[in-house]
């Protein structure tokens, strides 16, 4: 007995070390990036992809006609090197970069383009089977596109629409070889070729995708020999391998990590604010927050600087309005957050008769952007409750929550959580704050604001292609829905990243893409 | 015998039929849907609407089911929404990555947890029985994805001796060795649970024949310790264990779950996970009737071994 146990336990002793001898983990080749993802991708087919998950591959192997200029959300030329606009705004003429061929070595042409848009929006076209295409109605004014010539192209749109460029500049619009499409057809996603700085290698389920340099690359070869990106769902078990050496780079960093990371010298942390907002949407139909004097005080009561601190250990800055100050042309800077003032939220309610007054808050689990959710419905809770509101959570899952707040709060909830990233200055307001974007009519405004100023603001900014007029419509927007508080400004996350010290040249972009063209590694 | 396997075999259908309409029924009643899941903060009523046509949502949950039931009966279970794959490749794969982390365990459970049960009634009371108690009871008893994380703290993080996450290295892998190595920590972390419950369960089946008569007579011939202990006792004992150690097979494979999300294991739990959050009703289907199939046959597989070790279970 008592030798069958000892021999059991020398086995696993010599069985450990014998896994252990020597080095755990073969080295990762100089020149190769090992990248941890936060999930695995669903596919590498822009037109099919809606998650940034996913963006942060495709950007490193495709191009779009137009892309955002480094560190901003402006849109530049990539494979279309000039355009011009008609002066009604419906017609957009490109000029395409000569000289560029897909990894496949066939050409970029203007027929390419045209194909590509026609795959995604015309349901008639051979390829449209190999969608769905979630995200088409970023081109959904398009009504034709016709080849002027080998390198020009021109896109006809229904109606004026200024967010056309930057939608083109999203993943949505990165550029597919239509050879390549027609070879895989509905398995294009996972043989993807476009013509960006790395090239597909390949793709192991579950454990890697794997992307190389493309020496032809017109923008010039990136320095990195290869990028491997690795999905890690967990976070903590992504800073172990970062600590470990399993990976080089990761992003989302949970802010415990983050703090610990950033004082050590073998790491280097980044961060950088983005395109997103979250807040609280007020329901105005009924209940307390019909009365612009509550939904104020809710601004003036909610400590939003010790959320972002404490709750959020400094992952955020603190929203004066609707518009993130990542859109830098479009801010307004002379916005200032509402300050945190208990005794004046407190007369406000007492003015409007609304003290002691209960409200339904519904609070999600999780989700993209929401950031920590629970924690911060619990501190808006007790901030509330100090300035006299008795707030009751509800708390669903993500898909759960999504399917109660977008048909609107009526009849549910005074309040709601939601956080939006969004690519141009148009997209949120449009589509969420409109008298047209009711849930009844098709959008996302599910505390029913209305403000019939606003409306006109946000279709003139829509129509006008130019970019200095459309700053001082969105700019005008802010200053009123700032006043009108339909929302409770909370808060713009800020992206963050850490890397191993020899990874060089790395930078986070406002557009939260993960650009690893001009990285290296020592 | 064959009857009786034969019997099992069939009854397996009506259980897997009842088990996918569950299923079914439960991801049509969760809210959400995977149109939602996939369009996120652009879900409008208009493209959820559209998405929802394009993926075939807009049936009635009838055609959807019977759909889904006759290319089943033919081999096709259909495309994944999230992963935009045929859902069998995807658990073909995962569900070999999930036999080998839990069937490794399951070996692991079952050889430490007779052992130490033996142990244990053995020297009752003994410090080796004392020793080994407290150590089943935290074993038992510690949250399994937390003692993960602090193995992978220690062994990969500081020490470095084993790989952090995965199933094969990145580079340079992909042979047993590599593979043994990316298995220790979670097939250890599996195991831990159902080692317990198998050592307790030993230990006091062992002590409950070692009261015997028998036991008394085999020792009052003569016979030596070990024989007694391993011929008479142990064989007696297992009868009992071994329908518990099947159990154990559908408690592991639930544990491969947040196992295989700590260590990145790309295994079929994780793919649930996946699927329930984003709504992928056919990727969960095809996981589950997989799932459960393999525990029906395992749990089928332990009967037919206590039966032909215990003459007196009839089948």
């Amino acid at each position: 007995m008592k030798s069958l146990f000892k021999g059991a336990l020398i086995a696993a002793a010599l069985t450990v070390s014998a896994f252990s001898a020597g080095q755990a983990e073969a080295q990762t080749p100089p020149g190769v990036l090992l990248v941890g993802q936060i999930a695995e991708p669903k596919s590498l087919d822009p037109a099919a992809d809606t998650a940034v998950n996913d963006f942060r591959i495709l950007v490193n192997m495709y191009d779009g006609l137009v892309r955002y200029k480094d560190g901003t959300l402006e849109v530049e030329p990539d494979l279309a090197t000039s355009w011009t606009i008609s002066d009604d705004g419906k017609v957009y003429t490109f000029k395409l970069r000569d000289g560029v061929t897909f990894h496949d070595g066939t050409p970029f042409n203007a027929e390419a383009v045209k194909y590509n848009f026609d795959r995604m929006l015309d349901e008639k076209h051979p390829e449209h089977d190999t969608g769905p295409f979630p995200l088409a109605f970023f081109f959904s004014t398009v009504d034709k596109i016709d080849v002027l010539d080998d390198l020009t192209v021109k896109f006809t749109l229904k109606e004026p629409y200024a967010p056309f460029l930057s939608n083109l500049a999203y993943p949505t619009g990165l550029i597919v070889s239509p050879a390549a499409v027609q070879k895989y057809g509905k398995d294009f996603g996972r043989h993807p070729v476009g013509t960006g700085p790395f090239k597909f290698e390949e793709w192991d389920s579950n454990a890697k995708v794997v992307v190389s340099r493309n020496d032809d690359y017109w923008d010039g070869a990136p320095k990195l020999d290869a990028v491997v990106f690795r999905p890690i769902t967990d976070a903590n078990t992504r800073v172990a391998e970062l600590m470990a050496g399993g990976i080089d780079l990761m992003v989302e960093v949970p802010p415990d990590s983050l703090t610990n990371l950033a004082g050590d010298d073998n790491f280097q942390v980044y961060q950088q604010a983005g395109p997103h907002l979250w807040f609280l949407i007020l329901n105005m139909k009924e209940g307390p927050f019909k009365d612009k004097r509550v939904r104020q005080a809710v601004n003036y009561a909610i400590n939003k600087k010790a959320l972002v601190d404490n709750v959020l250990q400094g992952t955020a800055e603190v929203a004066a309005g609707p518009t993130p100050p990542a859109f830098a042309w479009a801010y307004d800077k002379s916005l200032d957050p509402y300050p945190y003032d208990v005794e004046k939220a407190k007369q406000l309610i007492r003015d409007a008769g609304a003290t002691g007054k209960e409200v339904t808050f519904y609070v999600t689990e999780g989700g993209s952007g929401m950031l920590d959710p629970i924690p911060m419905g619990a501190a808006i809770q007790a901030d509330l409750a100090k300035v006299g509101l008795k707030v009751k959570i509800e708390t669903y899952e993500w898909n759960t929550f999504l399917g109660k707040v977008n048909p609107g709060l009526a009849g549910k909830a005074d309040m709601a959580e939601m956080a939006w990233m969004t690519n141009d200055p148009d997209t949120l307001p449009y589509l969420a704050l409109r008298t047209d974007a009711w849930p009844d009519k098709g959008g996302f405004n599910s505390g029913y604001y209305s403000n019939p100023k606003v409306d006109e603001l946000l279709e003139k900014a829509r129509t006008s292609t130019d970019q200095n007029e459309r700053a001082k419509l969105y700019r005008e927007m802010q200053q009123i829905v700032h006043d009108d508080a339909p929302w409770a400004f909370i808060a713009n996350w800020k992206q963050n990243a850490v890397s191993s010290s020899a990874v060089k040249g790395f930078k986070l972009q406002p557009s939260f893409f993960l650009l690893l063209k001009d990285v290296s590694k020592d | 015998m064959h009857v009786y396997i034969l019997r099992r075999l069939v009854l397996m259908v009506p259980v897997l039929f009842g088990l996918t309409v569950i299923v079914f029924l439960i991801m049509s009643l969760i809210p959400g849907d995977p149109a939602l899941a996939i369009l996120g903060s652009y879900a409008t009523p208009e493209n959820v609407a559209k998405l929802r046509a394009d993926l075939g949502l807009d049936k009635s949950l009838i055609s959807q089911y019977w759909i889904w039931l006759t290319h089943m009966l033919h081999g096709d279970f259909g495309r994944s929404y999230s992963l935009n794959r045929p859902v069998l490749d995807e658990i073909l794969e995962r569900f070999g990555a999930t036999l080998i982390l839990a069937g490794t365990s399951l070996v692991l459970c079952t050889i430490l947890g007779l052992l130490t049960g033996v142990v244990s009634a053995v020297r009752q009371y003994g410090w080796a029985d004392k020793t080994l108690t407290f150590v089943v009871l935290i074993g038992i008893s510690v949250p399994s994805f937390w003692l993960g994380l602090m193995m992978m703290l220690l062994f990969a993080v500081n020490l470095r001796w084993l790989p952090v996450s995965g199933m094969y290295a990145i580079y340079g892998g992909g042979d047993l060795p590599d593979l043994l190595r990316h298995l220790v920590m979670p097939s250890i972390t599996l195991a831990v649970v159902a080692t317990g419950v198998i050592a307790r369960l030993t230990r006091s089946n062992m002590l409950e024949v070692l009261r015997q008569d028998y036991i008394r007579t085999a020792r009052a011939k003569g016979l030596d310790e070990r024989r007694v202990i391993y011929r008479h006792a142990f064989k007696a004992a297992l009868v009992n264990v071994i329908p518990v150690i099947g159990v154990q097979a559908g408690f592991v494979l639930g544990g491969a779950v947040y196992i295989e999300t700590v260590f990145q294991w790309p295994g079929i739990g994780r793919m649930l996970v996946t699927a329930i959050a984003t709504r992928d009703i056919l990727l969960v289907q095809g996981g589950v009737v997989i799932v459960a199939a393999s525990y029906v046959l395992f749990n089928l597989f332990a009967d037919v071994l206590q039966h032909l070790i215990d003459p007196r279970v009839k089948a």
